[in-house]
């Protein structure tokens, strides 16, 4: 039997023991002294949250394929155990092996949203690894970081040895195998790191020097030894069908956020909505051969045992092959007793047809997000999204027996006026009248429409990077507008208001364009007690506005501020396809209220197109 | 055809709780390629039954799950292949043929269950604690403290206590158990260890609970029989 890391008296004593167990079906095993290299892979979150992702598992099979890799995966420890350990120096440990990460080679994290940023800094310290780089020593395991955030790891320069920029299939390989070089013939970690950096999308902080104007901008970005690149370009899988794809995933045994088979249709999306930073950074929109999914999906039900399926990908609707995939699965899952979940699907004919099939119309609910109340705004955020679209949309699911609508909305986006924020609510009140023109004995008793805004985040390569964002008084000021416009709606019974919390949006922003300088306040309030601070109720936001104080940084510097369009940011020095001029221009055509064409309908020449395949090539092998 | 499963929960599993075992075989019979019958209705779940929910840090040798298959196989074969998808803890120890009715509903049926129980290391009792113990089961009643969702109660445990006795360091329980009376093995000990003038720790007991029974007898005499011997081999 394994001997596990914790002792049962505090096994039994935290919430939810399988967090830490391991031992779950599909985990891999192996004999640490048969493989060459130990990785240990970090969600920097609570286990259930880690689990769901794809990202992991992805990467997780690919490292285990090796034969002198062992990959292993650890999450936070919630805060229960998180006491416990500090006060009796258990040192964190890896599901599979339970042995201590610090003696790993590696520690991978993957970084995927802002607030997570603390829990990183808490794994690094329960391992008992220095939380700054540059007090690691030669026998430390190495911590590189991966995932959307690492577009701007600035913020997180300090807690990193290295970083990976872009989609993990392509260059670890190569990585891993320098790694064992070094342990063959003894070289230094520095002589690693340097070695490292000339991989293409390796990216290590050290190496690079940053000076900054009198104003705070940033003045020079450049390397500060030999040999080491200016820029680093974003890794990108182009050829996704012969990709590596787990056929074995890790199945919890507690109930994880995504408790299903996860299918990977499609990378990237061909919209370009000019908020949304995944519709820049995985340019350009690549697809998976359809034959090869549908094994995909029978192989991944067969080896997990999973009672639900579904389909990943920015735009869903965009995939050419949708028809005939969804309808493959909806025959072989009825076979097999499954579920199919289908999210992001534009409302159509064809999708309220799918969803008529494979869900209870009268308990599910249909989702539009229109980001925008105005057509004026949603041409600014070329959401190609339109009132009529959505009105008929909604009347012909009305028509099939639904009655519950979802909208989603941005509060705080350029250009915004007081008639785009009461346009919200004006849209509401429209849907509302679609469905009681109904009649009476032909509907399903009221409609429930759930209005929800979240606050706008400029992020960096997207066409708002330059954007000013709101204050947390203007955010909240916008959301009372709105909700005040709501109760004056006719049909204002059917429809309920949420609105997202200010204070969290605010140093979403702070870290999604912060530089450098911002690591400084992450450390300090880690010291102070932040920590899972994407949980609300763990969430205190005096703590990060007393660090910043003691700090002296400038919030507003780095979210209110409108940007030059000269300024240097702290990520240009990364190339992801999609040019800057590019960007500029979008930027340009937002302020004009000018809608750019998807990718399919016409070539923009963002850039990506120097990847050399996806949809900037379709039709033309 | 209404089949029962008899497995083992050994080792780590003993952390996995009973609303995650449940998902868990769901999953295991979906890999193991069991044509196991679902509910009617839009959203259909498997027919599947557990006998009686295992508290968390208990291991056991004698769990059972009822389900319902829609073609034959061979007991062999069955276990064969749940065994090829168990994960380390879970052993699949029989699959056998149940008649319908009475017998056929495990979670009804269960009427005792057997259990031993070990001192962790570090907190064992007073040396000598065993001969003491058939003092404690001579007495005519045992009165505790038992813990409902609401109050506590006094409750004589004694008729509760089927049998009772200890080898080497090692204690053994036939305890009441299912919907009827149900007397968990850690209220036994805590009376005992009370009756010895302790006080238990909070984790000092290793418990792994042995076998579940069905009572056959009538009011006069029990006659229990183990739930797998109510079934049988499918050749």
């Amino acid at each position: 039997m394994r001997r596990l890391a914790l002792p049962d008296e505090i096994l039994l004593m935290v919430d939810k023991p399988a967090r830490y167990i391991g031992n779950e079906v599909n985990a891999v095993m192996k004999d640490k002294d048969q493989v060459d290299i130990r990785f240990a892979m970090c969600f920097p979150d609570v286990y259930e949250i880690g689990m769901s992702h794809l990202g992991i598992q992805i990467l997780y099979d690919m490292f285990n394929k090796r034969e002198d890799t062992w990959c292993e995966r650890v999450y936070s420890p919630w805060t229960d155990l998180d006491r416990i350990m500090r006060e009796q120096k258990i040192p964190l440990f890896a599901l599979e092996s339970q042995d201590p990460i610090r003696d790993f080679d590696f520690l991978g994290i993957t970084i995927q949203y802002e607030m997570c940023y603390t829990n990183i800094l808490q794994v690094l310290e329960l391992s008992q690894i220095p939380l700054l780089a540059k007090e690691r020593g030669e026998g430390c395991p190495l911590v590189i970081g991966g995932g959307p955030c690492t577009y701007n790891p600035e913020p997180l320069a300090d807690f990193f040895d290295l970083f990976y920029i872009g989609e993990g299939e392509t260059i670890y390989d190569d990585l891993l195998n320098l790694y064992k070089r070094k342990k063959e013939e003894g070289f230094s970690r520095r002589e690693f790191l340097q070695r490292a950096a000339a991989l293409p999308g390796i990216y290590v902080p050290a190496f690079y020097d940053v000076t900054y104007h009198e104003d705070g901008t940033i003045a020079s970005f450049t390397p500060n030894t030999e040999g080491i690149p200016e820029k680093i370009e974003k890794q990108i899988v182009m050829d996704l069908t012969n990709s590596t794809y787990p056929k074995a995933p890790v199945v919890p045994f507690i109930k994880a956020t995504q408790d299903r088979v996860v299918l990977e249709i499609m990378r990237g999306c061909i919209r370009g909505c000019r908020f949304c930073q995944a519709g820049m950074l995985y340019r350009p929109t690549r697809e998976r051969d359809v034959e090869k999914l549908k094994q995909a999906a029978i192989d991944l039900l067969e080896h997990t045992g999973h009672e639900e399926i579904s389909l990943s990908s920015l735009s869903s609707s965009d995939y050419r092959e949708l028809e005939e995939l969804v309808n493959f699965l909806i025959e072989e899952c009825r076979r097999r007793g499954v579920n199919i979940s289908l999210p992001s699907l534009r409302i159509d004919a064809f999708s309220l047809d799918v969803m008529s099939k494979v869900q209870d119309v009268r308990k599910s609910s249909l989702t539009f997000a229109p980001e925008a109340g105005s057509q004026r705004l949603r041409d600014v955020i070329n959401k190609g999204l339109t009132e009529e679209v959505i009105i008929k949309g909604a009347g012909e699911a009305f028509e099939g027996g639904w009655n519950k609508v979802k909208l989603y909305f941005m509060l705080g986006l350029p250009t915004e006026t007081e008639e785009d924020r009461k346009e919200i609510a004006h849209l509401a009140n429209k849907i509302a009248v679609r469905y009681y023109e109904i009649p009476k004995e032909q509907r399903n008793g009221k409609c429930q429409i759930t209005v929800s805004t979240s606050f706008f985040v400029p992020k960096p390569f997207t066409p708002f990077q330059w954007a000013p964002m709101c204050t947390r008084e203007e955010f909240l000021g916008r959301a009372r507008t709105v909700n005040h416009e709501m109760k004056a709606q006719l049909n204002y019974k059917s429809i309920r208001y949420n609105w997202h919390e200010a204070d969290v949006t605010v140093l979403e922003g702070l870290f999604a364009r912060g530089d450098r300088r911002v690591g400084t306040v992450i450390l300090d309030a880690y010291r102070h007690g932040a920590l899972y601070d994407a949980w609300t109720e763990e969430f205190h936001n005096e703590i990060w506005m007393e660090s910043m104080e003691r700090c002296g940084l400038d919030l507003d510097f780095y979210t209110t501020r409108e940007r030059d369009l000269e300024e240097i940011f702290p990520w240009d020095f990364i190339k992801i396809g999609v040019t800057k001029e590019h960007l500029k221009r979008e930027w340009k055509k937002a302020h004009e209220e000018t809608v750019t064409s998807n990718c399919r309908q016409k070539c923009s020449g963002c850039g990506a197109a120097c990847y050399k395949g996806g949809v900037c090539f379709e039709g033309q092998n | 055809m209404k089949v029962r499963i008899k497995f083992a929960k050994q080792g780590v599993m003993k952390f996995i709780g009973h609303l995650d075992v449940m998902r868990y075989f769901q999953k295991a019979m979906r890999r193991a390629d069991i044509d196991i019958a679902f509910t009617e209705g839009f959203s259909p779940h498997m027919i599947m039954s557990f006998a009686s929910p295992l508290g968390v840090g208990i291991t056991s040798c004698g769990e059972y799950v009822d389900i319902e298959v829609r073609t034959r196989i061979t007991s062999a074969d069955a276990v064969r292949q749940l065994n090829e998808v168990m994960v380390e803890g879970v052993e699949i120890l029989s699959f056998r043929q149940i008649p319908e009715g009475k017998a056929g509903k495990a979670m009804s049926l269960v009427a005792a269950a057997d259990y031993t129980l070990r001192f962790r290391e570090g907190h064992e009792p007073v040396q000598g604690w065993q001969e003491r113990i058939a003092d404690f089961i001579s007495q005519d009643s045992i009165t505790v403290l038992k813990k409902t969702k609401k109050s506590e109660v006094e409750t004589d445990i004694r008729p509760m206590i089927y049998e009772m006795k200890v080898t080497g360091d090692q204690v053994f329980l036939r305890l009441a158990a299912g919907s009827a009376a149900n007397l968990k093995p850690e209220l036994v000990m805590e009376a005992f260890a009370s009756f010895i003038g302790m006080e238990l720790d909070e984790f000092a007991l290793l418990i792994n609970r042995e076998e579940l029974y069905a009572d056959l007898g009538d009011e006069e005499e029990r006659n229990l029989v183990s739930l797998e011997s109510l079934g049988e081999e499918i050749e």
